[in-house]
């Protein structure tokens, strides 16, 4: 209940928000920054890394699509010139090549056709029946006339499926003859589609006009059909540099990022496309952003409810250790006072003892002039003794009395002051001291000032105690302390002025501390000034001090007039 | 009769009483005297070191506060006329600090007042006496 009180406190509350930010502050940022470094750079190098396993991918894929091709091209001009127009020009023989070379080399060729130089059709051998089909127009057929070997683009042709030729041109035994051969589309087709990844990845191949040769053509719907603006740059890119690689990332015609890696094929009159949606490619990327993400949130929010607790619980602790704090002060005043009260007693003891010492001496003369018989001539000594433990008594009656009017005067309460009586009453008090010091005490005070509106124990305590210092300085040497009052503006001056050995200045900003002590052990508590300060300071007061070593201290002491007491006088 | 006997053994010791309580150097030399020993008084610091000057003493009583000069400056003075002598110190004072201090400076013991005279008495003889026992 009293810690909630206190917690309320703006004090402990503009506390409370500074420890928050603080290890907020302290600890997010740095996670932050750390993790978002951490996080960039990992992304950086895992794209690093996935674009180079496509490019592998793509590129290992375009050499054996390349050597297939350049196979199939080298199988038929093998066969054209081992075996010659004649040879195969007979439709059987043609038949038993086909044959052979399935078995050879797997399922490859679906058929096998000689040309003559005017596109028409000398033998055939396949599963179609095409006979004497005529390709003069074809456009493979005038390519081959003209480079002599062709690979051609995929088309639907006589048969109307799709497929493609290649075809290589001789010329023996005085004419011109074509041997042409139609790649198994389906078998073409694995090749390219052996290449897929994650869910989104898939390869095909382009012709020079953008139209698919691979995959889409059969299954247009394993994905978005190829969209001839996206790979309009592809396409000039590869027949600008065939041999190269590229990687492109833009949208694909659903509008999801993709990855495009192309790669020339055939010189570049092909386009290998490799295309992967981004979101994919990068799946496991996003897999660990999201969990990275997940600790990034719970991190902070761990580490600010940490921060309120652990705010919440120093806090406390603080206010708590406060207000012990607080008592400890009260309490070492209080020593504070009993210690002066104690000093005060020492020196009142030397007083009373003195005249004690007397009488019991007194007494004892008596005892011994007794042992002698009740003599007459001892009459007069009798009446001495008697006055003089009289005498004595009344001494120390005069001490207990002085001392009881300084001690029931102890209660806190503000009360009318007459400052120059309350000082005249500590320089009794401390005149024997003085006298024993071998210090001559002065005083000085300015006549009606106005009464103090303070506490007089705590007046006599700070005064006694600033008397007992410069008595203190003086014991060794002796000296003079003068003390004198005058009234400036709203304030008493009350100034103590001992000829002792002074402070040095090293010490002088310290004297006021708690502790601080040049005495021996034992012999002062370091406490005296820093109380005096302490009261002082309580009553909106003030003390100054100036010390030069080896010629005495002074200080002035500022007492508030209370403001009525100002106007009125 | 038992004076004349003390007196063969141990001449009268010569003692130094020294305190500015005139009432109280007063009574109690009187009393010492009874008790067969010779007292010169001295109400000051000054007054005692001159005292000194002038005659050899067996023992001194000195007072820690005097009002010219501090007991244990003159303890220092006395050890050095004279370190033989033996010096009792008084002191009126609560603490006992200052007469544990006298000791530090050579004084042979000390008493607080107010005090049994029968312990000055005993102390002075132990003074004079080291490890001797008087007659009685």
């Amino acid at each position: 209940m009293n810690d909630e009180k206190q917690l309320a406190n703006p004090y402990y509350q503009s506390l409370n928000r500074k420890i928050i930010l603080t290890i907020i502050s302290v600890s997010i940022i740095p996670m932050i920054l750390v993790s978002s470094t951490i996080y960039l750079q990992f992304r950086s190098s895992y794209h690093e890394k996935v674009y180079d396993h496509l490019r592998e991918l793509v590129g290992k894929h375009k050499d054996d699509i390349d050597n297939f091709l350049r196979e199939r091209l080298t199988d038929i001009r093998i066969m054209a010139r081992s075996f010659g127009y004649k040879s195969l020009s007979n439709e059987s023989f043609l038949q038993e090549r086909l044959a052979a070379h399935q078995q050879e080399y797997g399922p490859y060729f679906v058929d096998l056709g000689v040309i003559n130089s005017k596109g028409e059709q000398i033998a055939y051998a396949g599963p179609f029946k095409l006979g004497k089909a005529q390709y003069s127009d074809a456009k493979w057929f005038n390519e081959v006339l003209r480079d002599k070997y062709v690979i051609s683009d995929v088309f639907l042709g006589l048969r109307g499926l799709p497929h493609f030729i290649v075809a290589v041109r001789n010329s023996t035994d005085d004419q011109t003859w074509i041997l042409r051969a139609t790649i198994d589309f389906v078998a073409f087709n694995t090749l390219v589609e052996n290449m897929r990844l994650g869910q989104t990845g898939f390869a095909f191949i382009l012709n020079k006009e953008g139209k698919p040769q691979t995959g889409p053509i059969t299954k247009p719907s394993l994905s978005t059909l190829p969209n001839k603006n996206i790979y309009n740059e592809f396409l000039s890119n590869s027949s600008s540099n065939p041999k190269e690689i590229h990687i492109t990332v833009k949208p694909d015609s659903a509008n999801h990022e993709s990855i495009y890696v192309t790669a020339g094929l055939k010189n570049g009159s092909w386009l290998l496309v490799y295309q992967q949606r981004v979101a994919d490619a990068f799946a496991d990327l996003d897999k660990t952003f999201k969990i990275t993400s997940i600790i990034m949130l719970l991190g902070p929010l761990a580490v600010i409810i940490m921060a309120f607790t652990l705010s919440r619980m120093i806090v406390k602790r603080i206010a708590i250790s406060d207000e012990e704090k607080q008592l400890m002060n009260e309490t070492v005043v209080e020593a504070g006072r009993l210690a002066s009260v104690g000093e005060l007693a020492a020196g009142v003891a030397h007083e009373i003892n003195n005249p004690v010492a007397i009488m019991v001496e007194e007494a004892g003369w008596l005892g011994d002039l007794l042992e002698d018989g009740c003599k007459d001539e001892n009459i007069p000594e009798f009446n001495r003794a008697i006055k003089q433990i009289k005498t004595q008594g009344k001494r120390c009656k005069e001490i207990t009395q002085k001392l009881l009017s300084f001690a029931r005067k102890t209660d806190d309460t503000v009360q009318d002051i007459e400052i120059n009586e309350l000082l005249e009453e500590l320089v009794a008090l401390s005149a024997q001291r003085a006298k024993y010091s071998l210090v001559e005490i002065t005083t000085n005070f300015e006549k009606n000032l106005p009464l103090l509106k303070l506490s007089l124990s705590e007046l006599q305590q700070v005064f006694l105690n600033l008397i007992n210092n410069a008595l203190d300085a003086m014991e060794v040497s002796g000296g003079s302390l003068k003390l004198a009052t005058r009234q400036k503006e709203k304030y008493i001056i009350v100034e103590i002025c001992d000829t002792g050995e002074g402070i040095p200045e090293a010490n002088l900003n310290r004297i006021f501390d708690p502790f601080f002590t040049t005495k021996s052990v034992g012999k002062g508590s370091g406490l005296g000034l820093s109380i005096c300060y302490g009261i002082i300071d309580k009553m909106q007061g003030k003390i100054e001090v100036q010390s030069t070593v080896g010629k005495g201290t002074t200080f002035n002491v500022f007492l508030p007039i209370s403001s009525e007491d100002l106007s009125g006088t | 009769m038992d004076e004349k006997g003390t007196n063969k053994v141990f001449p009268r010791i010569r003692l130094l009483l020294v305190d500015d309580e005139v009432g109280f150097v007063e009574v109690l030399s009187k009393r010492v005297s009874r008790r067969d020993m010779e007292v010169t008084t001295a109400f000051s610091g000054s007054e005692a070191i001159q005292t000194l000057r002038r005659q050899d003493f067996d023992i001194a009583v000195l007072d820690l506060k005097l009002e010219d000069m501090d007991g244990i400056e003159v303890l220092k003075i006395f050890k050095k006329m004279d370190p033989k002598m033996p010096v009792i110190m008084l002191t009126g004072h609560g603490s006992e600090k200052s007469a544990l201090e006298g000791i530090k400076f050579g004084a042979f013991d000390y008493l607080t007042k107010p005090y049994e005279l029968d312990d000055l008495i005993q102390k002075i003889k132990e003074a004079v006496h080291p490890g001797g026992k008087s007659d009685e």
